[in-house]
């Protein structure tokens, strides 16, 4: 097992930032610690890396108790959000630091440094900046070089704390690519932090989703996604219409639509619900082609590239409904504002309990 | 083209922006003739009164072996206290930006101290502390340590008096910079040592040296507390304050403006080592 985390607690002044949160991470497995921020998910790579202590519980890395070791002893690649690199250093200092630290008979010699930085340069793709400073250079090529830096010392465990949350878009997008293309090379045990739900679902094996100090839901991709177990999971994964109901006899009625409660609270006793769909899943059509349809007029329309966002009211529905369509769907159907369309709710989740947005 | 926007744009917002003309001038000329009259005048008045009777005369005066010996006192305490406070200084800069700990607020607070007390009173403290006549004090006399009206007691209470310098100036660059590096080193396996030699000390290094300047500027002139601990002892406890203003008491002028010559060429030498460092801090701001 690469990292097993066992019962972490951990508490501020005030207010409890882990609670009794037990995690484990196979060798060679990337996974993602996704929430919002202040949930956690930072302290909790931080007390893997030894940069905060838990108040209890145990952390072990590589079937070794690595818990009231101290960070330098840990054995562990630490990336920073916002890179960290050593300022006053060239790019070739900063990623040799951890081997020229290292006690002297355990230091490479000067040429076996050389190799080694050149050779994680190149791996980063950052090795025509060797000379340089990090102020010369842009955020994402920063990142690298850090990435770069936390790989020489061959750590058991890769921790990066939202690495590519302050890049602008474009340039995160590329990165996190990348980083899933070297992962598959290096295979080094790893987990990041995000609180960016498209991020965690394309990078990852394996997501961990943590609210209020405490694990939601793990699983891959596919899983947390399609499978999510509340709604705070379903809600954090990506956009989302919310429509708050009563469930009763087998049915929920959400004003005066109603439509049949899922399996599992078809015998509930009667009480509030909210019915979740994601706005992509919503069908938008010319003809009525099902009962449940609901008759609807587009009120807004938002171009967003590929995808164009709907805001329709329906008849009888008292909730405005977000609808996102492809671009093509949208100029074959030759809508605009005004216009009347069907709506259908396709893949609707229901769940109940006192969650709250 | 962006280049003749900004040309179009450019005095369009000088206009708006600058203090009407009348504003300028009144401003300006009140900074000119404060700058005269507190600054220039005085200079050129010291100069005048140290060459009032000649330039034999002049060298004289701070050729005598009274005067040379309050040079060495001075540029001794110096020596002494400049390196101890940029240690006090980093250490105390190091707690307080990297460390959380109960009291911190308190303790950034006290470093303020001894700007905020008297140098009288901060010269008087140490007199009651450890003077011959307090117990400590008669003590330490047993054991042949003499701290008050000797070396060691104008020592301390320059170190009291000019201990926030070095602080002041790295506390809020070392906030500004934050533990990020530190960290980073810390997971790359560096010992704290290592750390602070490596990372932390580069980093500071500019605003280090302009604290220890401004440290060896207050050291040099400080008066008040220094004259409390002295005993004012010719040859052996006279700073160069010191013994300016027991020639000037003596009406001795043209000699007692001849030794504060020597304190305004080493401010204008602090000055100057100042000015040449603030511009090799600019330029290395672009590394920040």
């Amino acid at each position: 097992m690469g990292i097993e985390l066992q019962n972490i607690t951990k508490k501020f002044t005030g207010y409890t930032a882990l609670d009794n949160i037990s995690l484990n991470v196979a060798s060679g497995e990337l996974v993602a610690l996704l929430g919002p921020s202040g949930c956690g998910k930072t302290t909790l790579l931080r007390i893997i890396a030894g940069l905060e202590l838990p108040d209890s519980g145990k952390i072990i890395l590589e079937n070794k108790d690595t818990t009231n070791l101290p960070p330098r002893k840990k054995n562990v690649g630490f990336v920073f959000q916002h890179y960290a690199l050593f300022r006053r250093l060239t790019v070739f200092e900063n990623v040799a630091f951890g081997l020229k630290v290292l006690p002297f008979r355990e230091r490479p010699s000067r040429s076996a440094i050389q190799d080694r930085v050149e050779h994680l340069l190149k791996l980063v793709q950052m090795d025509w900046a060797i000379k340089r400073y990090p102020s010369q250079l842009s955020g994402g090529q920063r990142q690298r070089v850090a990435l770069a830096r936390a790989l020489a010392v061959n750590p058991k465990v890769l921790l990066l704390d939202e690495p590519f949350s302050a890049l602008d878009a474009k340039v995160r997008q590329e990165l996190r690519r990348w980083l899933r293309k070297l992962h598959d090379e290096i295979h080094v045990t790893s987990i990041f932090v995000t609180h960016d739900q498209e991020e965690a679902l394309e990078l990852a094996d394996r997501i961990v989703v943590i609210n209020k100090g405490r694990i939601e839901q793990q699983g891959t991709p596919q899983e947390v996604y399609d499978h999510p177990v509340n709604a705070f999971v379903y809600n954090f994964l990506g956009n989302v219409n919310v429509f708050h109901g009563r469930i009763k006899n087998g049915k929920v009625s959400l004003g005066a639509y109603h439509l049949d409660a899922p399996d599992e609270l078809k015998n509930t006793e009667e009480k509030p619900s909210q019915t979740f769909v994601r706005p992509h899943e919503i069908g938008i059509s010319r003809i009525r082609s099902n009962e449940t349809d609901l008759a609807g007029t587009i009120r807004e329309v938002r171009i967003m590239g590929g995808q164009i966002g709907l805001n329709l009211s329906c008849e009888g529905f008292e909730h405005a409904i977000d609808a996102e369509i492809p671009r093509e769907l949208y100029l074959n159907l030759q809508l605009a504002k005004g216009e009347k369309v069907f709506v259908s709710l396709n893949r609707v989740r229901v769940f109940t309990g006192d969650y709250e947005i | 083209m962006p280049k003749t926007q900004t040309l179009e744009i450019a005095p369009i917002f000088h206009k708006r922006l600058s203090d009407p003309l009348p504003v300028q001038i009144v401003l300006i000329g009140l900074t000119l003739l404060f700058f005269v009259g507190f600054i220039f005048l005085p200079l050129a008045l010291v100069f005048a009164q140290a060459f009032s009777k000649g330039w034999e005369y002049y060298l004289e005066s701070i050729r005598e072996p009274y005067a040379l010996e309050a040079v060495k006192l001075t540029l001794t305490t110096v020596a002494i206290v400049v390196p101890l406070n940029a240690f006090f200084g980093v250490t105390a800069a190091w707690a307080i930006t990297k460390f959380n700990f109960r009291g911190k607020a308190t303790l950034k607070t006290l470093l303020d101290l001894p700007f905020a007390v008297s140098p009288v009173i901060a010269g008087l403290i140490f007199v009651l502390l450890v003077g011959s006549r307090t117990p400590f004090g008669s003590w330490l006399g047993e054991q042949g340590i003499k701290i008050i009206f000797s070396t060691p007691g104008i020592v301390i209470a320059t170190l009291f008096v000019t201990f926030p310098f070095v602080a002041r100036e790295l506390i809020p660059l070392m906030e500004a910079q934050g533990r990020d590096e530190e960290e980073a080193a810390l997971t790359l396996g560096a010992k704290g040592w290592q750390i602070f030699g490596k990372i932390t000390l580069p980093n500071i290094r500019w605003g280090l040296l302009y604290g220890m300047i401004l440290c060896s500027a207050r050291s040099i002139g400080e008066f008040g507390a220094v004259s409390v601990v002295s005993g004012h002892i010719r040859g052996q406890t006279n700073t160069i304050p010191l013994h300016v203003e027991i020639l000037y008491s003596e009406y001795n002028f043209a000699a007692s403006f001849a030794v504060a010559s020597i304190l305004v060429f080493l401010a204008l030498l602090t000055v100057g080592v100042k000015v040449t460092l603030e511009k090799q801090f600019q330029k290395n701001s672009f590394h920040h």
